[in-house]
């Protein structure tokens, strides 16, 4: 009888691993234009972990285009894969409003899709899909992670502010739901604002302890530099994406000792991040950003359902996915009820490493196991 | 038979039967291409109706393109939510139906057209352009920061509309309904142009003052034009919300205003199949050169400055073997 | 305070503007060509910055080889397409250098990546000066003010009181004419549109180092430079000059005042979203009551 479930044991574990069915992947992400640098960390995040999987993930193709951060291109994009391609899983996508346009059609037709970044409140919540994963973050945890750090430093007094676009509102939200002291002042700014002299300005005037800031991309490298000499000494505070791998090197020295927050950082202590780390710097001469890991973790998530169920088999593949059965590169990593991962928030601060290469090391855990403020909306 | 008629038969065959091909063989996405194709040049024929044969450089088309996506997606959203849009002054519901929507598509770009239009036809030339630009730009940054229907995200809404005994998510039903509003713009701009009111546009566009000397007031000619036209790309806009399930701001902006025109201009300016054989080229390029390389962007660039430098009068004017200055 | 140090902000915007327009004011004025690379060779400017800045660790000779990269690929660009298109109608021009645009975009980002680059100011420019009244004000936003004002003179200079501009008004009037002078205008017309061009490498050295260095940062850049020589008038450097400073003032009180007079008579929250996008909108709704109250700009010529 012990035999019996031994041998029976083995030949599950064998299927796990030799029988694996194919499943076909479609990348959609931002490779032409400004924003090509986050897709790029995407891709090349994703690639290595089927890289380092070796055996394992010879069942798994991917198919990777160009979505041009336009939301149209992407939609058609995603229809291709999903008519043309058969892709079983779309992934990639790293801005709000793409996933947005892509995510709601693309689960309707029973395809998963697992969000390596994007992470917006609506799918999060009443939207919310059992085909639909977020491995990266719900879009507020970052902000909420900074306004805990902000309590955590005693600041009393912030000045807040993001571009006036829904994730923008979205960000000054979440700051909110954890920063409960009081609000020196609150601005939108324009979205793609290059010269933010006025915002100083009024941050100046403030007499604020802290400020506050989401600015994705090249809005954040403009308004740091600009912060730096505009002779403003108080502190600024903010979401990791303003001092992501990608746009750190063109901050430079601006940037130095200013805290963000993170589900993850270069340092982070653990061994499957040691190993994501290493190889990415070796494969592809750069350290990776928050992008690249988030995108790592999603192949290997991949991974571990497909060594368990077959696509095919949605309900099976799905249960898997559920498990997170992974070495995540972030730690202790589970899925909530709404798929959006609970996971460690931390602070971090931007240092220079041996090779003087501008980088971030974590300081502090602002909050442990987050899940998401939208997860009792979703009924699944 | 005309060269040209010949190759406008072609630059719609190509169309038409490339679609069916696709469908055929069963490559849905091509279907898909090829519908992008056709809706990309109803927003050309649209525009071409100005700009084309009125003179009149509109660079802020993609308001109407857009304007048509939104109401589109605000009247699908609110059936599907089951709210109406308005209780003032009276109650007004969502509704599915392209065949409901479409009017008020026609409807409310007509409207935003009128009024932009009255006020821009003050200028001309290059002022005209840029004033056109200044409207589109000022309902760009005001769908970005309106949260109601999902400001910068856009505005999902899943299903395409239905059209009476037409199942729409099929590929080749829906490519076959914009292909037919295609024609029907295009049968409209052919009769038009040939009309005493088309005749009066394009000399009004060739010298003005000799027509304000036999009595026409080209102003009310030409915002007539106008508005007829941003009727027509209000309508590709519907269609394109529909195509995608999806409208968002980037609609609205002015690479959408840039790409239109350039559809007429790679196709041939004032040339009845300009738009459509712009369109069809620059799709299929878009998708063919997007496999060569992750660069694709810089072929893109150096065929159309090949076409702009080596044949004016655009693709169909080459074909026709009629360059620009003799084409009317 | 605060309202001086935004009336200043506004002020200094509008130079920064100045000097993105300054480029397109020539070529679009004196040889009438709808150039849509402007953004391009303004980002040129800032990449060739950018990168010999870091190579040599100078700012200033990142300066100059923005000077000078932009002014060959202006000239070069004269060279190979525009000269064949100044007969062509602006269609032709626009549909030419929306090519431009994606040849100079894409292969940008070919050749030196998708991440945006370091460029910062030299220690020269940097840090703050304290005005009389105790404002802190940044040295390099004043250095925008004072160089928006020096190319405005000079520009002033070039076309009024040199033989090179004599010409070049000359050629605007009457193109045969000055051709029958012997006045080779193909050579002139190359020279001027790279003036034009080194002049938006300049302001994308300089804007750049204030800014992010990145593929695609020449667009809005773009757009803005047309709207302010547009409501200037076509072809005035005066109008260009004024109306750089009116749009500057524009967006930054519009920006700074906004939400707080709509605060008055509705909830803090709505006002701030609603006060950004007005402010979004503010430069856009200028130009229209502009150029629908005086079609041909402030100081374009009566039509």
């Amino acid at each position: 009888m012990k035999l019996l479930s031994t041998l029976s044991l083995a030949a599950a574990l064998m299927a796990g691993t030799a029988f694996a069915a194919p499943v076909k992947v479609g990348m959609i992400t931002t490779l032409s234009g400004g924003g090509a640098g986050l897709g790029m960390d995407t891709r090349d995040g994703f690639d290595l972990a089927l890289k380092l999987a070796g055996d394992a993930a010879s069942e798994i193709t991917v198919v990777t285009e160009d979505d041009q951060q336009k939301p149209d291109v992407a939609v058609q994009i995603a229809d291709k894969m999903i008519q043309s391609d058969n892709v079983d899983i779309l992934t990639g996508i790293v801005w709000s409003n793409l996933a947005m346009a892509v995510v709601p059609a693309a689960v309707q037709q029973g395809k998963f899709y697992l969000s390596t970044n994007a992470g917006p409140s609506a799918l999060a919540g009443a939207q919310c899909d059992p085909n639909y994963f977020s491995v990266s973050y719900q879009n507020d945890n970052f902000h909420e992670a900074a306004g805990q750090a902000a309590m955590d430093a005693g600041y009393k007094n912030v000045f807040i502010m993001a571009p006036n676009y829904p994730a923008g509102q979205d960000a000054l939200t979440g700051f909110k739901r954890y920063y409960t002291g009081e609000l020196a002042g609150e601005i939108y700014t324009q979205v793609g604002q290059t010269d933010y002299a006025g915002e100083i300005a009024q941050i100046r005037d403030s007499g604020a302890d802290a400020v506050f800031f989401f600015l994705p991309g090249g809005m954040g490298i403009s308004f740091i530099k600009q912060y730096a000499g505009s002779g403003v000494t108080t502190p600024l505070i903010g979401p990791a994406f303003s001092f992501s791998q990608d746009v750190l090197p063109a901050v430079g020295d601006a940037a130095l000792g200013i805290r963000n927050t993170a589900s993850w950082a270069p340092d982070l202590d653990n061994e499957a991040n040691h190993k994501f780390v290493e190889a990415f710097k070796e494969e592809y001469g750069r350290i990776p950003s928050v992008y690249a890991a988030q995108a790592y973790d999603t192949a290997n998530l991949i991974l571990s359902a497909a060594a368990k169920a077959d696509v095919t088999d949605a309900d099976a593949f799905r249960e898997a996915l559920r498990e997170a059965d992974f070495d995540s590169v972030r730690g202790n990593f589970t899925f909530g009820p709404n798929q959006h991962p609970i996971q460690d928030l931390y602070v971090r601060e931007v240092v220079k490493d041996a090779d003087g290469v501008l980088t971030n090391k974590i300081v502090g855990v602002a909050i442990e196991d987050r899940g998401d403020a939208y997860a009792e909306q979703c009924s699944m | 038979m005309s060269r040209l008629a010949l190759v406008n038969i072609a630059v719609l065959g190509l169309l038409i039967g490339g679609a069916l091909v696709a469908h055929l063989t069963g490559h849905a996405f091509l279907v898909t291409l090829a519908t992008k194709a056709a809706i990309f040049a109803l927003a050309g024929v649209g525009l071409n109706f100005a700009l084309g044969y009125g003179g009149l450089v509109s660079f802020g088309h993609a308001a109407f393109f857009g304007i048509g996506g939104y109401v589109t997606g605000i009247l699908a959203s609110h059936a599907m939510s089951g709210t109406p849009l308005t209780t003032l002054p009276y109650t007004m519901n969502g509704t599915n139906e392209m065949l409901a929507i479409w009017p008020m598509v026609l409807l409310v770009s007509g409207l935003a057209a009128l009024a932009i239009g009255a006020l821009s036809l003050r200028t001309s030339g290059v002022y005209f352009i840029m004033v056109t630009l200044a409207f589109a730009q000022m309902i760009y940054w005001f769908a970005i920061g309106w949260p109601a229907y999902g400001g910068e995200d856009g505005l999902s809404f899943y299903v395409r509309n239905t059209f009476p005994g037409v199942p729409t998510m099929r590929p080749l039903n829906y490519f076959l309904i914009c292909t037919a509003l295609l024609l029907l713009a295009l049968g409209f701009t052919a009769v038009v142009m040939r009309a005493r009111f088309g005749l009066a546009l394009q000399a009004a566009r060739r010298n003005t003052q000799r027509t304000v000397a036999v009595g026409i007031r080209p102003f009310g000619i030409r915002l007539t034009a106008f508005v007829i036209s941003a009727m027509i790309t209000g309508l590709a806009g519907s269609l394109y919300a529909d195509l995608n399930r999806f409208v968002s701001p980037a609609m609205l902006n002015w690479h959408m205003s840039g790409e239109i025109m350039v559809f007429i201009i790679l196709g041939g300016v004032g040339r009845l199949m300009g738009p459509v054989a712009g369109a069809v080229v620059f799709v299929t390029m878009e998708h063919l050169l997007g496999g060569i390389t992750e660069y694709w962007q810089v072929l893109l660039g150096l065929v159309l400055l090949a076409i702009v430098l080596w044949a004016p009068g655009g693709i169909v004017g080459m074909l026709s073997g009629r360059g620009r200055d003799n084409a009317h | 305070m605060l309202i001086f140090e935004q009336l200043l902000n506004g002020l200094q915007y509008g130079m920064t503007l100045f000097l993105m327009a300054a480029g397109l004011t020539l070529v679009f004025g004196v040889m009438g060509l709808i150039n849509l690379a402007h953004g391009s060779l303004y980002m040129i400017g800032a990449f060739a910055c950018a990168v010999v800045a870091a190579a040599t660790g100078s700012f200033w000779l990142g300066v100059a080889a923005s000077l000078a990269a932009a002014a060959a690929a202006g000239a070069l660009m004269e060279l190979l397409v525009i000269r064949r298109l100044y007969r062509r109608d602006h269609l032709d021009q626009v549909l030419a250098t929306f090519a431009l645009i994606l040849i100079f975009s894409e292969g940008t980002r070919w050749l030196f990546g998708s991440f945006p680059l370091y460029l910062t100011l030299p220690p020269s420019l940097s840090g703050t000066v304290t005005l009389p009244g105790g404002l802190v004000y940044p040295v390099f936003r004043f250095a925008v003010i004072v160089l928006g004002l020096a190319i405005a003179g000079g520009l002033f200079w070039l076309m009024r009181g040199t033989r090179l501009g004599i010409r070049i008004r000359a050629g605007e009037a009457d193109r045969e004419m000055i051709g029958a002078l012997g006045v080779d205008i193909s050579k002139l017309y190359t020279v001027v549109f790279a003036l034009g061009a080194a002049l938006a490498g300049l302001a994308g050295a300089l804007v750049g180092a204030v800014q992010s260095v990145q593929v695609g940062m020449g667009e809005p850049v773009l757009i803005l430079a047309f709207v302010v020589v547009v409501i200037g008038g076509i072809g005035s450097i005066g109008g260009a000059l004024v109306s750089a400073i009116l749009v500057g003032m524009t967006d930054s009180l519009g920006k700074a005042l906004l939400p707080g007079m709509l605060a008055q008579v509705m909830p803090q929250a709505a006002a701030n979203t609603l006060g950004a996008s007005l402010a979004s909108m503010s430069v856009y709704i200028l130009m229209a009551v502009v150029l629908v109250w005086r079609p041909t700009g402030l100081f374009g010529a009566r039509a």
